[in-house]
C-alpha cells in the first residue's frame, strides 16, 4: 500500500529507516523544520540547517527512491527569543527558492508565551506574503490545548489566510472538533508514548470522518517509530476499515493537501539502485 | 464495523494490561517516600472518568490533565512539558 510520510525529522534518522520507508511503500517524506534536541547557539547554526533540509536530505531521500520535501521556519522552542527568531526568520526567503520547499513549518507554540505568539503571528504573514502552505505545531502533553485554542484565536485575525492551506497537527482528542470546525486540515501524530496511538487515531477518523486527515510518525530523534503510518494502516484493517478509506487517509489526503504548494510533484521516483 | 466482541477479543488483552500497568504504577508510587505532586493528583482526579457512561472519556481526561489558566507568560521559564499543569516553576533535572 502506498503512503507518504507528511511528518518525519529524517535528518535525525539513519538510511535504515529509509529503506523501510522506502520497503513499505512510502512515496515522499515531508520534513518540518524543528527543535534539533538543543538550542542553536547562533543563526548561522539555522543557516546550516536549512541548507541541510533544502538540498542534503533530499538527495539521501533520493538513494532510496523517495521524494523529499520540507518545510522552513524557526521551531517554537528557539522562537521565545523574538530578535534571535527574527534573525533566523530572514534566512527563510532565500531558502525558499529551493525545489523542495512545501511551505512554512511547523510553526506554533510552545509554552504559550507572548513572544511565542508573536513570531507564530510573523510566520504566518511570511507565509501569506508567499501564498504558501502553513504547518502548524501544537503544544505537548498539558499545554496542547491552551495553545491550540491561542493559536485558532491568533488565525482568525486573519482574514485573508485560506483555512485550506493550513494544518494544524498532533491533535488528540480533546483538540481534533475545534481544529476541523474552523476548517483547518488536521495532522494526527503517532507516537510510542505521547501525543496518539493508531487506535485512537483510528477512533477520530471514525468520529471526525475521513476528510482533511493526515496521519504522520513526526519521527525525530527521540522515542519514535518512522513505520508508524503503515502500522496504523494494518490496525484500521484489522478495524475493518477498506483498502480505498485505508489509502485515502495515508495517501490520496496527504497529496490532496500538498498539491496547494507549487513545489509538490507528483511523479514521485521508483528505486533505482544506479541513482 | 467490527462487532463489539470482534474489537474485544482484538483489544481486550492489551486494554487489560494497560489497566494493571496504571494500577501497579499507583502502587508503586504509595510504597515510595516524598512530597506530593501536582501529576499524581491530577491523575487521581481524572480517574473517575474511565467509569463514566457517557462516550468523549478520553477528551474529559486530556482536558483534565490541561492547563486550563488564560494568562499568557511573556517568556517561558522553561522549555519542557510535564503531563499536567504545575502549580509551581519545575526544576528540571
Amino acid at each position: 500500500m502506498k503512503f507518504i510520510e507528511p511528518h518525519g525529522h529524517m535528518v535525525s534518522r539513519t538510511t535504515d529507516d529509509y529503506t523501510k520507508l522506502a520497503l513499505s511503500g512510502c512515496m515522499a517524506v515531508c520534513e518540518p523544520a524543528f527543535w534539533a534536541g538543543f538550542d542553536r547557539a547562533t543563526a548561522a547554526g539555522f543557516y546550516d540547517y536549512f541548507r541541510q533540509l533544502t538540498y542534503v536530505e533530499p538527495a539521501r531521500a533520493l538513494k532510496f527512491g523517495l521524494r523529499h520535501y520540507c518545510w522552513l521556519c524557526i521551531n517554537p522552542k528557539e522562537a521565545d527569543d523574538p530578535v534571535f527568531a527574527r534573525e533566523v526568520m530572514s534566512l527563510i526567503p532565500e531558502f525558499l527558492k529551493a525545489n523542495n520547499v512545501l511551505g512554512i513549518g511547523e510553526i506554533g507554540l510552545n509554552k504559550n508565551t507572548r513572544n511565542e505568539l508573536l513570531i507564530f503571528e510573523e510566520h504566518v504573514q511570511l507565509a501569506l506574503l508567499h501564498d504558501l502552505p502553513i504547518l502548524i505545531h501544537t503544544p505537548h502533553l498539558e499545554d496542547k490545548r491552551k495553545g491550540t485554542r491561542l493559536m485558532l484565536d491568533a488565525l482568525a485575525n486573519f482574514p485573508k489566510l485560506a483555512r485550506e492551506k493550513v494544518i494544524i497537527d498532533h491533535v488528540e482528542e480533546h483538540t481534533i472538533a475545534s481544529v476541523l470546525d474552523q476548517g483547518y486540515w488536521a495532522g494526527m501524530t503517532l507516537y510510542p508514548d505521547s501525543k496518539c496511538s493508531p487506535n485512537r487515531a483510528i477512533d477520530m477518523v471514525e468520529l471526525y470522518g475521513k476528510e482533511r486527515i493526515w496521519m504522520n510518525s513526526a519521527c525525530d530523534w527521540g522515542h519514535s517509530d518512522p513505520l508508524a503510518v503503515p502500522k496504523c494502516a494494518l490496525e484500521m484493517r484489522k478495524r475493518e476499515h477498506s483498502d480505498e478509506e485505508i489509502e485515502k487517509i495515508i495517501y490520496h489526503n496527504p497529496i490532496h493537501f500538498l498539491n496547494q504548494s507549487p513545489n509538490f510533484a507528483r511523479d514521485f521516483p521508483t528505486l533505482n539502485p544506479s541513482t | 464495523m467490527p462487532t463489539r466482541k470482534k474489537l474485544l477479543d482484538l483489544q481486550f488483552i492489551e486494554a487489560r494490561h494497560k489497566l494493571i500497568e496504571l494500577a501497579a504504577f499507583l502502587d508503586r508510587i504509595d510504597r515510595h517516600s516524598g512530597p506530593d505532586d501536582e501529576r499524581l493528583q491530577a491523575m487521581q482526579a481524572v480517574l473517575p472518568i474511565l467509569l463514566e457512561k457517557n462516550p468523549g472519556r478520553a477528551a474529559r481526561i486530556l482536558d483534565g490533565l490541561s492547563d486550563m489558566s488564560e494568562e499568557m507568560l511573556e517568556s517561558a521559564p522553561f522549555q519542557g512539558a510535564f503531563g499536567a499543569p504545575m502549580n509551581h516553576t519545575p526544576r528540571i533535572s
